[in-house]
């Protein structure tokens, strides 16, 4: 009896050592995606290079194209037998997966930054690209980050926005996209619309939603437009104090967007990027502000019915403005990796930007317009349509919304906008926070 | 056996405290340390000394964001505290479906923050629009006020089971020596439960206390601190100090601010325990 009465005490013992052991692992774990965290990943990259070869860890931004990323990096470690991760980060949790991940002693070879304004966090882990056979692939060097002759990342994706026209829905109210080449006729169709919504039955715009999934559409795709306009008049690329020359147009195209829309203002705060793609799609709207990302969710509708048209605010010459395109999208090598597993991951973005399988992926799979000498052509009409645009001699738009001062500062002009639409607040909380903070945050930032 | 125990207690206690350690000392050095620095991430740093607590108490944002938390505790404790004492006297009465009663109020705690902040949000924002009244995010009154109720609806259910347990603890003849002495039940709630029921309380208190101060994820899902911060708590302003700011200083700062934070609930929390602690009664 006394035997047994041991013998299990000493069972229990070893199984509480046990269930204590796995309870360890689990106080870890948690902790692992802590920022603060610095002990070594076991997730990284697994396999072991072949020789001393190096690897390639991606850390990716776009999830829309984590599935095609994945294949073509299997692609990869087939021909050549260089393991290559890639890891997506979770929409919006680009920053924060990112400033973790890098703390591991398996960090990621390859990332990404959003522009001047991103590559200031991120600048001492850049490696200089100038020399590199990617670099030399570009065929602009306006598609590179360089500031003080070092090129610090390189853009592989080349996007565009705009207003998408439901073309059908346009000329039952009796348009066509040719109608519209200035704010002002682009007002009249609008406006005209919605006088004969009860008739026709849709409304001009789809909802503007100011919920985090769709406000970036104006607080920062939309405030470019006014940045660009005071950019071009004073012939600069970024400033410390922006003066707002064009806030009024930026008023104007934003009463436009919400007084013409298919619900109330009031009501925009709570709406989100669903909402409008869902009313864009169902024609219950005619025009849908956003760019060639928006392909997929709103193909169903047929390319014979969709055009893209560029957002006018009343800016002087604007019958030749084109569509907005630029990037935000930059590649940059970690400088801190190991020398084998940099010279590997130069090798592979090389190999996706020249290769048979790389470009065709980029561009058929994924759907990029990437700026190198063999790049294909997209399979996206909206593409094609800025292509033609450009061809016909419109000028394109560049993307200055990468030199806005910070996330704050777009989140405070979005705050404002919501307030103005729902009218708990005024069109002068819109100018002080875009031109006030703007000096603030950019104070902040640099100082 | 207890010669054992007496001799081998180092091993036994040698699992906690790795975890202990691993999970908790270490990562709070660390973030003592990063506290004084200039970093991006966590093994490059550059020493910058105290002036990252300077930048972090002159943050306007903060100090605003500091007095909302408190503002929020103090409103959110009290209510929920008064409604789950009120509830579990209820619920100790040996009503009918006490048991069921019990559960459907414990509920709302089994779900999670962010999914509770989503689904007050739409509910709030259907009643607002039906009102006629700005939504949730753009009138800070009212982003105050849902978050209050939304605190309440998820703790006092969890409140209200320690007091139950309290309750129950409660001799009978405590209470049948009260009503035989001729005391009103007013008079027995006062006098015999609520002294008997500190230890309850003071934990009950401490719970709703650090809750408040710590709230983050229903803050973040039911308003995002909009309208303009003005529903921004202090662990939802560390977390956009942190995230959200471009530059390399912002991340001491950040952290600066974590340090802070943590100083002050840990002193409200003590101070609140010895006041509690001080009330308890021995049965």
């Amino acid at each position: 009896m006394k035997k047994t009465l041991a013998l299990l005490l000493a069972l229990v013992m070893v199984l509480s050592l046990c269930a204590c052991g796995s309870s360890n692992e689990a106080a870890e774990a948690p902790a692992e995606e802590a920022p603060a965290e610095d002990s070594a990943a076991e997730e990284a990259p697994a396999e072991e290079a072949p020789a001393a070869e190096g690897s390639v860890y991606y850390l990716n931004f776009k999830p829309e194209q984590d599935e095609q990323w994945q294949a073509l990096a299997a692609t990869y470690t087939e021909q050549t037998g260089v393991p290559v991760t890639v890891v997506t980060a979770a929409s919006g949790t680009y920053e924060e997966t990112l400033m973790a991940e890098m703390g591991k002693t398996e960090m990621p070879t390859l990332f990404q930054v959003n522009g001047p304004v991103g590559l200031a966090n991120w600048k001492d882990y850049c490696y200089d690209l100038s020399g590199s056979d990617i670099y030399g692939e570009l065929t602009n060097d306006s598609f590179a980050l360089i500031e003080d002759g070092v090129v610090y990342g390189i853009a592989y994706v080349i996007e565009t926005y705009g207003i998408i026209c439901n073309t059908a829905l346009l000329a039952e109210a009796g348009y066509t996209v040719d109608d519209i080449n200035s704010f002002d006729s682009l007002k009249a169709v609008a406006e005209d619309i919605t006088a004969r919504s009860g008739e026709l039955g849709f409304a001009a715009f789809t909802s503007a939603g100011m919920d985090s999934s769709s406000d970036w559409r104006f607080k920062t795709h939309l405030a470019n437009m006014p940045i660009y306009g005071e950019y071009q008049a004073d012939g600069i690329t970024s400033t410390a104090a922006i003066k707002g020359t064009y806030l009024d147009n930026y008023k104007a195209i934003w009463d436009l967007y919400i007084n013409n829309a298919t619900c109330d203002p009031t009501e925009l705060a709570g709406k989100t990027g669903d909402d409008a793609v869902a009313e864009f799609v169902n024609g219950e709207a005619v025009f849908y502000q956003n760019g060639t990302w928006a392909y997929n969710d709103v193909k169903s509708l047929g390319d014979e019915n969709l055009a893209m048209i560029p957002i006018y605010i009343g800016l002087e010459g604007e019958e030749n403005q084109g569509l907005c395109t630029g990037s935000e999208n930059y590649w940059c090598v970690n400088a801190e990796a190991d020398e084998a597993d940099i010279q590997a991951t130069l090798d592979f973005i090389y190999w996706c930007v020249t290769s048979e399988e790389g470009t065709s992926c980029l561009a058929n799979d994924m759907g990029f317009v990437c700026p190198f000498k063999s790049a294909k052509a997209a399979a996206n009409p909206f593409v094609q349509q800025d292509a033609d645009m450009t061809a016909a001699g419109k000028v394109p738009v560049s993307w200055n919304f990468t030199t806005m001062p910070s996330e704050e500062w777009k989140n405070g002009v979005g705050s404002a906008l919501t307030a103005y639409a729902a009218g708990t607040g005024d069109w002068d909380g819109v100018v002080t926070a875009f031109v006030d903070g703007w000096a603030t945050e950019y104070e902040l930032a640099n100082g | 056996m207890e010669k054992a125990i007496k001799k081998y207690w180092p091993i036994f206690l040698l699992p906690t405290v790795c975890a202990f350690i691993i999970g908790f000392v270490i990562p709070f050095c660390q973030g003592l340390y990063l506290s004084l620095c200039k970093f991006q991430t966590v093994n490059k740093t550059t020493f910058v000394g105290l002036s990252n607590y300077g930048k972090a108490i002159a943050d306007t944002l903060f100090q605003e964001s500091f007095w909302l938390t408190v503002r929020f505790t103090l409103i959110s404790t009290l209510l929920i505290n008064v409604f789950a004492l009120t509830v579990a006297l209820l619920l100790t009465r040996k009503l009918k479906g006490t048991n069921l009663f019990r559960t459907v109020f414990f509920m709302p705690n089994l779900i999670g923050g962010i999914v509770l902040g989503y689904i007050w949000q739409i509910l709030f924002n259907c009643v607002l629009s039906l009102l006629g009244k700005p939504l949730l995010t753009l009138d800070a009154t009212y982003g105050f006020w849902g978050l209050i109720i939304l605190m309440c609806w998820q703790q006092i259910g969890y409140m209200m089971i320690i007091y139950i347990a309290g309750l129950q603890a409660i001799p009978n003849d405590y209470i049948e020596a009260a009503t035989i002495d001729g005391a009103s039940p007013w008079q027995t709630l006062w006098k015999v439960k609520l002294p008997n029921l500190m230890p309850s309380i003071t934990i009950c208190l401490f719970l709703s206390l650090t809750n408040g101060f710590k709230l983050f994820d229903q803050n973040l899902a039911l308003t995002g601190g909009e309208p303009a911060h003005a529903s921004e708590l202090i662990a939802l302003n560390i977390y956009q100090t942190f995230y959200f700011r471009s530059g390399p200083q912002w991340k001491g700062i950040g952290q600066a601010k974590a340090v802070l934070f943590c100083i002050i609930v840990v002193a409200i929390s003590l101070i609140q325990l010895k006041a509690t602690r001080s009330k308890e009664v021995q049965q």
